[in-house]
This record gives structure tokens, sequence and C-alpha cells, in this order.
């Protein structure tokens, strides 16, 4: 298996080569494909995207934790958390590659 | 909102891009990201979040219906991480 790590810049240049807009704009466009996800999400709104996956956001209520290092009782507020849900098609995908790796 | 809204949201605010472009702009993201998945590699999204792919070993599960062991192979199962920053966005109020 490689150890490589795609960023923001492959993701524009991919944009880039494809759509044939100007290295610049494929970078914004980019950021407003996240920009758009994050507000949809900080609205507690679930996003689907189809054969990719969804992404959606769970309370989760308050809870008693515990410091790992001192033993101390600490309170866990209430948050929210995000949850991404692979689709089959994603799962599947990978698995076909490199399932037996 | 789902991926067609997401498209519609972006051609909303691109009035300059047709929608083709648009679609395939959205698109070309997700699939990178799965091509890279696919490869092993890791997709790193600072402020949004982490793509990763997790080995799960083989293990015995169970029918739960019938109670009957079986075998479940070795697996991948692609991983998000959130962000710090998106993280304390879904908790700022």
């Amino acid at each position: 298996m490689t150890d490589h790590t795609v960023t923001r810049a492959q993701l524009s240049e991919s944009v880039y080569q494809e759509v044939g807009l100007s290295r610049n704009e494929s970078a914004d466009l980019v950021e407003s494909v996240l920009d758009e996800m994050i507000d949809a999400l900080a609205r507690d709104e679930m996003v689907k995207i189809s054969s990719f996956g969804s992404f959606s956001v769970r309370q989760k209520g308050q809870r008693v934790g515990r410091n790992p290092k001192t033993g101390e009782e600490v309170p866990i507020l209430p948050r929210r958390v995000l949850v991404f849900r692979p689709s089959h098609v994603l799962k599947n995908r990978i698995n076909a590659k490199l399932g037996n790796g | 909102m789902t991926k067609s809204e997401l498209i519609a949201r972006l051609a909303e605010a691109n009035p300059h891009l047709f929608q083709r472009d648009v679609e395939r702009i959205v698109s070309t993201i997700f699939e990178e990201i799965a091509a890279a998945l696919e490869r092993g590699d890791r997709v790193e999204l600072r402020g949004f979040g982490a793509f990763s792919v997790k080995h799960r070993e083989s293990r015995v599960g169970r029918n739960p219906r019938t109670g009957e062991a079986v075998k479940v192979d070795s697996k991948v199962v692609p991983f998000f991480k959130t962000g710090k920053l998106l993280r304390e966005k879904l908790n700022s109020d």
C-alpha cells in the first residue's frame, strides 16, 4: 500500500484538469464545495452524496467521563458529532482493490 | 442536502459557470477522494476532516437470527475523522 496524502491542492488540480477553469478558480470552487457542506451540517442538515456516502450530525447527551491520567471524574457536556456513513458503492469499490491486500 | 442540491447551490453562487461544469466539479472532487481511498491513500482536508481506510481482520460473526457462526472475511472500510474547525463549528452555539 502507498503512503500518500491527498490534499486540497490535488483536488484543485484535478478540477483544473477536468473542467478547464483557471487554477485559482478551481481552488476557490473546491473550497466552496467544502463550505457549502460545512454550512449544511452546521444547520443540522444531512449531506447525502450518492455513490459516496452521507454525513449527518448526531446529538450526544451529557455523560460522566474520567481524566485517564488522574482518574478524576469530569462531566462531558452534551455535544454534536459528525458521522460519516460510506455508501455501499464506495465500500465495494475500495474492497475490490484493497480487500485482499 | 443531496448532491444535486449542492450542485444547485453552487450554480446559484457562480452564475458565470455552466450547470454541467458545476456538476463536473462536484463529481471530480468526490471521484478523486474515492480514487485516493482505493489506492489506500489518505485525504486530508484541513478544517473539514480526513478520509482514510481502515483494515478489519476476518472474524467469526454470528447470524443474529439463527445464532449460527459465520466467517466474516477481512475487509477495508472507509473512515472519516472530523476536522477540528468543523467539530467546533458544530458546537458553536
